[in-house]
């Protein structure tokens, strides 16, 4: 149940639905619990509505910052 | 896929592995709850256990929705289902969840009542819409993540002015789950077990952010880690909780930033608190009664709450004695621990629910093949 994958917003529908992207399957999901959501937005989805916006800054971020912590180490001792 | 293979590298995965390794301080042990069923079912499938070092261990915690419900809810659901008037909706990770005797609504569907598999709660909306004469019942279960979603539906429903639709409420909380498990933690009779902190939900903590944790870092001197379920977050959420506990901090710190807040999400916390209110106390397997922990719909959509409409009976029910789910679910054992677990216990067949989910412990080691470790273990 909890196990949901990232969405790409492909297209928003009245009643507060929206035409999402995952992985390459496209579903029809709600967006009733998400204010200002676009196309082009990815989303957490998990059964059937959108929970939140991922933050495109904050995933680099926290790219950068696992990069930066897994080089630290490099030539640790094991 | 955008958001999930950059979270995915091996490469920074072994140097994530290596940092722990080498910060973690070989003297002590570093015992970790990973509250979520999500988080445990990534743990099996990168074999993430593997990396760590033999002092840092993962607890599974018992934050799988499907395994916590007790099997007197599921019997009441069956009950419902079997009446003839009523369809009874349901998501498909409870089509199996055994109940009292090995029944489930699997096997009810089989004997012709109709249980019908949906993907989201729009769906009963649908079902109830198309079929007027007939009772339509939305089985709701899961914390706080799939609450929202339940509340959505009930105003929609009142927006519909559909009187033929109902909610057989099972919804659960996260907090009170923790605090039970933290204060039970020490009482002997049921296997002692330290935690030294938690690694925090991903989806519940979108819905009610990173403020309700911040009582359990004060109150238990436990560090928490919100974590995405990608396996580089959940490596660096485990590094963050070893550095709390080598300089003796005990936060609320969030490594899953991309997707919660401080607050959480708003909008999704309004729905919940217009919908529900607590219930005195629900009943969960694996950890009884736990007080304030369960939500019910509130006096004024009463006539959307199936167990009133339906005057259902409250049934609680011993769980099969030999399954160690209860243990399992507190953390307190492991799944090759139990006597059941590969034998007569296996997904196919399942006799405790930790098998049924797919997020369930049971399920997590027995699909990625954790079970050889016991096999080997037993062998030497």
């Amino acid at each position: 149940m909890c196990l949901a994958i990232p969405a790409e917003v492909t297209k928003i529908l009245p009643d507060e639905m929206a035409v999402v992207s995952m992985d390459g399957v496209s579903k029809e999901i709600s967006i009733a619990l998400i204010d200002d959501i676009a196309v082009g937005d990815y989303a957490i989805v998990h059964v059937g509505y959108a929970l939140a916006k991922i933050d495109p800054e904050e995933a680099r971020r926290t790219l950068d910052l696992l990069r930066e912590l897994s080089t630290e180490r490099q030539g640790a001792v094991q | 896929m955008k958001y999930a293979d950059e979270f995915r590298d091996k490469e920074i995965a072994v140097g994530l592995a290596k940092a722990i390794r080498a910060e973690a301080n070989k003297a002590r042990p570093y015992r970790f709850m990973e509250f979520c069923g999500g988080h445990t079912h990534a743990i099996s499938r990168y074999g993430l256990e593997d990396v760590l070092p033999t002092n840092v261990r993962m607890i599974h915690g018992p934050g799988c929705p499907v395994c916590v419900l007790p099997a007197g809810r599921i019997d009441m659901a069956i009950g419902l289902a079997m009446r003839p008037e009523v369809i009874l909706c349901v998501y498909g990770d409870l089509m199996r969840v055994p109940g009292s005797q090995g029944a489930s609504l699997l096997k009810a569907k089989a004997r012709g009542a109709d249980v019908r598999m949906v993907y989201s709660t729009i769906d009963a909306i649908r079902i109830a819409e198309e079929n007027s004469a007939r009772e339509v019942v939305f089985f709701a279960i899961g914390f706080e993540t799939t609450t929202p979603p339940t509340a959505v539906m009930i105003r929609m429903a009142e927006k519909k002015r559909l009187s033929n639709f109902s909610v057989f409420c099972n919804h659960v909380l996260t907090p009170p789950a923790m605090k039970n498990i933290l204060e039970s933690s020490d009482i002997g009779d049921k296997g002692q077990f330290e935690i030294d902190g938690f690694v925090g939900p991903a989806h519940v903590s979108t819905i009610i952010g990173t403020e309700p944790y911040e009582f359990f870092a004060k109150e238990f001197s436990k560090p928490v880690v919100i974590s995405g379920f990608e396996p580089l977050d959940m490596l660096q959420s485990i590094l963050m909780l070893v550095r709390q506990i080598n300089e003796h901090r005990y936060e609320v710190e969030n490594q899953y930033r991309r997707a919660v807040t401080r607050d959480g999400n708003l909008r999704a916390r309004e729905e919940i608190s217009d919908v529900f209110e607590l219930r005195d106390r629900f009943e969960w397997r694996g950890l009884g009664q736990v007080p304030y922990s369960g939500l019910r719909l509130k006096r004024s959509y009463a006539i959307y709450d199936a167990e009133l409409r339906f005057e259902m009976q409250e049934l609680c029910v011993a769980d099969n004695r030999a399954c160690e789910c209860g243990a399992i679910l507190r953390g307190v054992k492991k799944p090759v621990d139990c006597k059941l677990f590969g034998t007569l216990c296996t997904p196919e067949m399942p006799m405790g629910s930790c098998m049924v989910s797919s997020e369930g412990a049971c399920a997590a080691y027995w699909a990625y093949s954790r079970f050889r470790d016991h096999r080997q273990r037993r062998a030497s």
